[in-house]
């Protein structure tokens, strides 16, 4: 097709048209309302997701995810959210199945980064994705009954579809869940269960992927010595796998020739609650996600809540002083991540725990502030549809120094001039005198765990592993959302892909989002009284959502962080969403994983996974 | 040494004066006992936000090595004290009884956080265990979600307070110091559903049951006096109600013995029942007369 403008780089409607044009058959627009993107026919789903990456440039398949619309056209839906790695929006496109024999072929071939996500909404929903290389349960055990995402798929302590339940409010009746299950326990069995033929195949079945027949093989080395491949399981309990992670390797010698994360245990079902929440449920959930960064969780899912009430009628923005102290929490919370991140990982590759409680003393300042604001260290539970919490209070407490606890009262901008403008850039310049030449830590970190830039998109890499590979994709540059287009800050990149690149883009992160809050300040003190609310009240507190889709993301610390939310069911908008999906940059970052270690040492697997910077609760969600 | 001497010296037997300051009559417990809460160990393991609070109680602002637990090892075998720092997954409650059943005696299990104390906020997730004393023995629960950090000390500290009370004479008191040594806690399988090999025997007289008259295996009608919430219509179908108590050993470890606390907390429930039935009504007469305009 001849157009003006080279395909890479048209509008989305234009990549659409061309996609409706080159396949008449198989590509319609979704028209339900509130929908955008297309439907694609399953059985061409492969042939249209290749021109999208090749002819269209959507190199980065952000999201898949499957939605199951029991009662409301009974199939099951995959979502794919592709983007260009220069920037933009997305391009949605959908392919559709029956539920009873769900089958969707897989894009593995063509986006690496479909792997996990595949393989998750294989093991919750029961999709069926032909042509995946490895397509296991992820997040439950191998031999778990049924695929819990499924609408119709009943957890052992159901009480109703959505919350809240009749039995507390109005009714005021309160009981212990435990107490309706024979068992006492959070369990419920098939009814065909086998109690004389019971084995437990979840491990088995982790070995067996690696194509082993046993643990021990003799395979001879390149000089003709005799050497032997050995399976080294690492994890859940592994002080350095940064929570409950698991990686099972194969090694020759020292070298490490294979590996494969094992994870889901700390998988808490997120999504399931999540559905039978009402909106404003969720956002104390969002905190639990990445919990070193509540509040950026908080920040993507009112985005995308926001984009589905913008839908409605009734629907104010944000206030400008509203939208600037999310970006001020935003960026503080980046901050208390990456100090985070930085020393954890320099734990990892062996300076234990000296540097990381220099970080955790100045993370200590951060959250006396968060406590203040938000009434909580950690699960702020900060933003609303539409405003906030709460305004910043008059005045704060919060320790002066550490060598004792005593908490001093400070004035809140007082506290934060200081803070930004003196305590963190020291500790900033700190951090960097003491390890950016550091020898060990060169030659710890140099060529190690090497991700180079195409593997990098391909596999869906996201935030400083996606930068560190030479990427220059920041979503606050590449798709702006709130106030960012007019703030002034650059994009850190570093070409190298190894784990050192990946400490200097997290290190530059921290000078620019300093940088964003000396833009802050000022704008603090010139939208000084003006409510962080549209009209000056609180927005509703249980919102009605219209019908549609919402994909609403953000830059966290460890990535791209989205959150898909279907609104569906009655006319005038529902309470609860039908779906709600989280897209986390811990779980998606771990799909290089595999390859970033192959032809390294053991020693050096644990600063690697360091390096990716993962959080389990975004993980396993 | 902070060892005061007076404290462990509170015996009735009489040190001549000169010796005073020099020897120390105590019972053997007490030595014991002291010595014993002023260095547990806690076990490095994390599993979810909690740990990140658990790593800030380690760190230098709070810093519970002031209270003598020293350092956290990674290795079970070196630990005193399993601080189980979040939720408990099925998929993990199995390592971590392992862990436990590795951990040399005496042992205890500080459950920190809502989850690991009941579930908390993830409880009816299909793969949350509803708190760590379903499958181990838990000493000192620490409400919060996350507790603080000074919550945690708090809970560390009534751990150590807990540990004056034993006694090596009494068997009961601490299993460890009972003759021969312990059985393990059994692990957990991971089937269908997570199996708790405990309650083998109840699984499968359910399974019977359940194939006989179709009961949906798991659910049952609480007995009358529990039922205080109008069955859903799905679960009166599960289970006809003459059934209704379907397992002695289970009821008995539900309901408290001899009465129930139900009956007195009900008046209050009645009363917040009806003030939010009234506060229902008024919003929907708002409601409506706004929706008339
Ligand atoms: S109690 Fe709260 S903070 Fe702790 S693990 Fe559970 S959800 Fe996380």
């Amino acid at each position: 097709m001849p157009t003006a403008a080279p395909l890479t780089s048209t509008t989305i409607d234009g990549a659409i048209d061309h996609l409706q044009t080159t396949y008449p058959k198989a590509v319609s627009v979704d028209d339900r309302e509130g929908y955008g993107g297309i439907i694609v026919d399953s059985a061409q789903l492969l042939d249209v997701a290749r021109v999208i990456r090749d002819e269209l440039g959507f190199d980065y398949l952000s999201s898949a995810t499957a939605v199951d619309y029991l009662g409301a056209g009974d199939h099951m839906e995959m979502v794919y959210h592709a983007y260009r790695s220069s920037g933009g929006g997305a391009l949605v496109f959908k392919a559709q199945t029956e539920r009873d024999h769900a089958e969707i072929p897989s894009l593995v071939s063509v986006w690496r980064g479909a792997d996990f996500q595949e393989r998750e909404a294989w093991d919750l929903y029961g999709i069926h994705f032909p042509g995946h290389p490895n397509l296991k349960r992820i997040l439950m055990w191998e031999g778990f009954h049924g695929h819990p995402m499924r609408k119709d798929w009943r957890e052992a302590y159901y009480e109703e579809e959505q919350k809240p339940f009749d039995s507390r409010w109005p009714g005021g009746h309160v009981h212990r869940a435990e107490e309706k299950n024979v068992f006492g326990k959070n369990v419920s069995y098939p009814r065909e269960i086998d109690l004389s033929r019971l084995m437990d195949t979840s491990e088995s079945a982790v070995y067996q992927s690696l194509g082993l027949g046993v643990d021990v093989e003799r395979v001879m080395d390149k000089d003709g010595f005799e050497t032997n491949e050995l399976v080294v399981n690492m994890g859940p309990h592994h002080p350095s796998t940064h929570g409950v992670f698991r990686m099972v390797l194969t090694v020759d010698g020292e070298t490490v020739t294979s590996l494969e994360p094992v994870m889901g245990y700390l998988h808490r079902n997120h999504e399931k609650i999540g559905e039978r929440n009402t909106y404003l449920h969720n956002i104390p959930f969002t905190d639990r996600l990445d919990y070193i960064s509540s509040m950026g969780n908080n920040h993507g899912y009112v985005l995308a809540v926001e984009q589905l009430l913008s839908l409605g009628r009734r629907y104010n923005e944000p206030t400008y002083r509203c939208e600037v102290l999310r970006v001020l929490m935003v960026e503080l919370s980046r901050i208390v991540n990456h100090l985070w991140a930085i020393g954890f990982w320099l734990n990892d590759i062996g300076a234990f725990f000296t540097p990381v409680l220099y970080f955790i003393q100045e993370r200590e300042r951060i959250l006396d502030f968060f406590e203040a604001v938000a009434g909580s260290r950690m699960m702020c539970n900060y933003m609303r549809f539409g405003g906030l919490f709460g305004d910043l209070p008059e005045r704060i407490k919060s320790v002066s120094n550490l060598t004792n606890d005593r908490a001093r009262d400070y004035n809140t901008i007082q506290f934060l001039t200081e803070m930004v403008s003196e305590r963190i850039p020291r500790t900033i310049d700190e951090l960097e005198q003491l390890l950016t030449q550091n020898e060990i830590l060169i030659e710890r970190s140099v060529g190690v765990g090497v991700l180079s830039a195409e593997d990098a998109i391909n596999y869906s890499a996201a935030g400083p592993l996606l930068r560190g590979s030479g990427v220059p994709y920041d979503i606050r540059r590449a798709d702006p959302y709130s106030i960012y287009d007019e703030l002034d800050f650059d994009v850190a990149v570093e070409d190298a892909g190894d784990m050192y690149a990946r400490y200097r883009v997290r290190v530059k992160e921290l000078r620019e989002s300093v940088r964003i809050l000396r833009q802050l300040l000022p704008r603090l003190e010139a939208t000084e009284g003006q409510s962080i609310w549209a009209d000056g009240k609180p927005g509703a507190y249980a919102p009605r959502v219209p019908l549609g889709e919402a994909y609403g993301r953000v830059e966290n610390g460890k990535g791209e962080l989205g959150y898909y939310i279907v609104s569906a069911g009655g006319k005038s908008g529902t309470s609860n969403p039908w779906r709600y999906h989280v897209r986390a940059p811990s779980f998606i970052n771990l799909t290089p994983m595999g390859i970033m270690s192959q032809g390294y040492k053991v020693a050096d697997i644990v600063g690697i996974l360091g390096s990716i910077d993962i959080v389990l609760g975004e993980t396993d969600r | 040494m902070d060892l005061n001497l007076q404290e462990l010296n509170a015996t009735e037997f009489p040190v001549p004066a000169e010796l005073e300051n020099n020897i120390a009559i105590t019972s053997l417990s007490q030595l014991y006992n002291w010595g014993r809460r002023n260095s547990m160990w806690p076990m490095l393991f994390g599993l979810a936000c909690c740990a990140i609070e658990m790593i800030a109680t380690a760190s230098s602002r709070f810093d519970f090595s002031r209270f003598g637990f020293e350092v956290m090892r990674a290795t079970p075998r070196q630990a005193d004290l399993m601080i189980v720092s979040g939720t408990v997954t099925k998929k993990m409650v199995v390592p971590i009884v392992r862990l436990y059943n590795q951990m040399p005696e005496p042992k205890y299990v500080l459950a920190m956080g809502a989850c690991a104390s009941g579930g908390g906020p993830f409880k009816e997730g299909y793969n949350v265990v509803s708190g760590m004393d379903k499958y181990l023995p838990v000493d000192v629960y620490v409400p919060g979600c996350p507790p603080t950090p000074q919550a945690l000390l708090y809970g560390m500290i009534a751990l150590q307070r807990k540990i004056d009370g034993q006694s090596i004479a009494n068997g009961d008191d601490v299993p460890w110091y009972g003759a021969g040594s312990a059985e393990p806690t059994p692990v957990p399988v991971l089937g269908p559903d997570i199996i708790d090999p405990r309650q083998m025997d109840m699984i499968r007289r359910q399974a019977e049951r359940a194939a006989q008259d179709m009961v949906d295996l798991g659910m049952r009608e609480l007995p009358a006096a529990m039922q205080m919430v109008p069955a859903k219509s799905a679960t009166t179908a599960a289970a006809p109600a003459e059934t209704a108590p379907v397992d002695g050993d289970a009821l008995a470890f539900v309901l408290p013995a001899g009465g129930t606390p139900w009956t007195e907390a009900e008046d209050i429930r009645e009363k917040r029942r009806l003030r939010a039935l009234a506060r229902k009504a008024v919003r929907a007469s708002r409601r409506a007369s706004a929706e008339e305009e």
